[in-house]
């Protein structure tokens, strides 16, 4: 056992290390990554408020925010890029992740809120419910929260992927009930009874950990973290692309018929990377929802889904880090229109889309390359 | 030319209890009599039209044999039964001495060492000519382990050992998208070849080509045989004069003639129905 868990260690560095010297790109992301990480917090914490080069807590916020952002696109780039699977519903893994550890949240608030009452969440006392439903028993611990945080996408991805497969739903078929996923998720989410929160969700959270939310150390961390993990995320796709399983993958999407008659189980492989994304979907919502302060069912909303598509498509599919390019610029893009003006957001959302399709079918990233880089 | 007289593999034992779906043939086949493939009068009926009418064939270990015959001659449904998509209505079928293919699915019949090449090539297009080898070589399919294999040497030099067979090791780094009709097939041919069959069902392998590409294709043939029994269904005269030691005619799922391509020719027969000479 020990032996073997050696082996793979080993076949996991010795693999990485060619993997990452063959991919530019992705080195040029992990450096901009690695600064960013160092930076941050360095021009956040010394330069005094008010100096040209400080960093507002709100800034940093917003970073980790499309870093989450970033790391659900790049779940959807290794199930769209690489396998062919066009899943519409991504955003119902994201909310998961987020709603678990939302639930965590709210428990820690514990008789800090309007109410006061140290058991049940405001809602509750809202709805006038006495006890506690069964499925929140266990969250007022973090590791049962984090447990659930890869538990409650990865069963769904599970359950919905073995249906899906094994019947040999694909393309658009399988898009369309990934976004049924999604909008039923929604709805019942909607619903008060569900326990959930209904239509206000989760919101007013105090402290993780024991740590306040509010603090800028608490925020520093939380960005610290979501860049680690976004790190994390991307060695982890790119050593499992550059293995033999990833090729499968790769083949299945390009000739799924010769790759099943070269004696691959097609519908394993498919089903395997499908959890997989959707558990990285998952850890990306838990890291967004204590940033952003509030988890509601608009979360689940069908065109949240297709917008994370949109991201992909924008910075290039099949590559990882277009995905990251791809979240950054629109969702920088969206912050601004939304600000600036709001009522264009989504006009300009459909008229980057389509220029992007009709004019850069490889994305930014595949812009970049024929300017600069050597043909792949 | 010298381009197709690269190593070939060593003859190895049948190889045994593979991949595919779940269950492995115990034993190889046994050919100890030096007959590759019996087919005995095996009969195929399709609503009333018989494709195939007691036909009997013999193919030879190492042999390169060819078949040919006007269309709806049978040459697909025989290749059909061979490979299990078919299952005739009378006859047998064995691989050897010991595996009677009537009773094998058509997975199981790929894994006892039986490779059928279709006409039209499919490879994966975005993945390197080596890749596209790697990922037809025989080997645990599981995705665990798939996620943490590793080529040896040994594999390393058997997959280029195919591509010196097949004539693409120059091109070896290459997509296979940006590969040639005829490079798509030979590279085809090399992924069945990772398998290693006992038996390769070739389906008219130079629809398509240019006269170049044929005579390569025929020298990788050729080639071939000796290591492996290759039977090459095709329409294309010419080719089959270069390539064939021994020629069958089929004509309404029928033998009509068997012999060498002189004998083949000179047959009033063979010449009435096919020739047309």
């Amino acid at each position: 056992m020990a032996d073997a868990a050696a082996l793979r260690a080993e076949a996991f560095t010795g693999r990485l290390w060619p993997a990452l010297q063959a991919d530019r790109g992705g080195r040029v992301f992990l450096s901009v990554l690695a600064a960013v990480t160092v930076l941050v917090p360095l021009l956040n914490l010394i330069p005094a408020a008010g100096s040209a080069l400080h960093l507002s807590s709100y800034t940093v916020t917003l970073l980790g925010k499309y870093m989450t952002y970033a790391m659900l696109a790049m779940a959807v780039d290794l199930v769209w890029g690489y396998c062919g699977i066009l899943s519409l519903g991504h955003g119902a893994f994201f909310a998961l992740g987020g709603y678990a550890i939302g639930m965590y949240l709210m428990r820690q608030i514990g008789a800090r809120g309007v109410y006061g009452n140290p058991n049940l969440p405001d809602f509750m006392v809202f709805l006038n419910w006495n006890e506690l439903p069964w499925f929140w028993h266990g969250f007022e611990y973090f590791s049962v929260a984090a447990l659930m945080v890869l538990l409650v996408p990865g069963l769904l991805a599970l359950l919905f992927g073995f249906l899906a497969f094994r019947s040999r739903v694909s393309g658009v078929y399988l898009s369309i009930i990934t976004q049924a996923l999604t909008y039923a998720l929604m709805l019942a989410f909607f619903r008060n009874d569900m326990g959930f929160g209904g239509n206000n969700g989760f919101t007013d959270f105090k402290d993780l950990l024991g740590f306040s939310l509010q603090s800028p150390g608490t925020r520093m961390a939380l960005f610290l973290v979501t860049a680690l993990a976004l790190g994390g995320t991307y060695i982890l796709c790119r050593f499992i692309i550059a293995s033999r399983a990833g090729r499968v993958i790769q083949a299945v999407r390009d000739a799924e018929n010769r790759a099943r008659f070269l004696g691959y189980r097609v519908e394993s492989y498919k089903l395997w990377i499908f959890v997989l994304s959707a558990l990285l979907a998952g850890i990306a919502g838990a890291l967004y929802v204590p940033q952003i302060g509030i988890i509601n069912p608009s979360e689940f909303s069908p065109a949240n889904s297709i917008e994370i598509v949109i991201w992909v498509a924008i910075g290039g599919r099949g590559t990882l880090y277009g995905a990251v390019v791809g979240a950054f610029l629109v969702n920088y893009a969206k912050t601004y229109f939304t600000a600036a003006w709001p009522s264009m957001w989504l006009y300009a959302l459909g008229a980057l889309f389509v220029s992007v399709t009709l004019l850069l079918p490889n994305g930014v990233i595949g812009l970049v390359k024929a300017r600069f880089g050597r043909p792949r | 030319m010298a381009m197709f007289s690269g190593r070939l593999r060593d003859s190895k034992p049948p190889r045994v209890g593979a991949v595919m779906d779940g269950h492995p043939l115990e034993t190889g086949p046994d050919a100890s009599r030096g007959v590759m493939l019996y087919l005995e009068d095996i009969t195929v009926s399709f609503d009333g039209f018989r494709a195939l009418d007691s036909l009997t064939l013999y193919i030879e270990v190492g042999e390169l044999r060819c078949i040919i015959g006007p269309n709806g001659a049978g040459k697909t449904t025989m290749m059909d039964v061979i490979t299990g998509k078919t299952r005739p209505d009378a006859g047998s079928a064995w691989f050897g001495q010991t595996i009677d293919l009537l009773t094998l699915s058509e997975p199981e019949i790929a894994q006892a060492g039986i490779g059928r090449k279709f006409q039209k090539p499919t490879v994966f297009e975005q993945h390197t000519v080596f890749e596209n080898l790697e990922l037809a070589m025989a080997g645990d399919r599981a995705v665990w382990k798939t996620l943490f294999a590793r080529l040896s040497d040994t594999q390393r030099q058997d997959i280029e050992a195919i591509l010196e067979t097949v004539g693409l090791i120059d091109c070896r780094f290459d997509r296979a998208g940006t590969l040639s009709h005829g490079q798509k097939q030979w590279l085809e041919i090399g992924m069945l070849l990772m398998q290693s069959p006992q038996l390769l069902l070739v389906d008219e392998p130079v629809a398509g080509m240019t006269p170049q590409e044929t005579e390569r294709t025929a020298e990788l043939l050729s080639s071939l045989a000796g290591k492996h029994s290759v039977v090459v269904v095709e329409h294309d005269m010419d080719f089959v004069r270069s390539i064939a030691k021994k020629v069958t005619v089929l004509h309404e799922g029928r033998v009509l003639a068997e012999g060498t391509i002189d004998e083949v020719q000179q047959d009033a027969k063979v010449n009435e129905v096919y020739l047309g000479v």
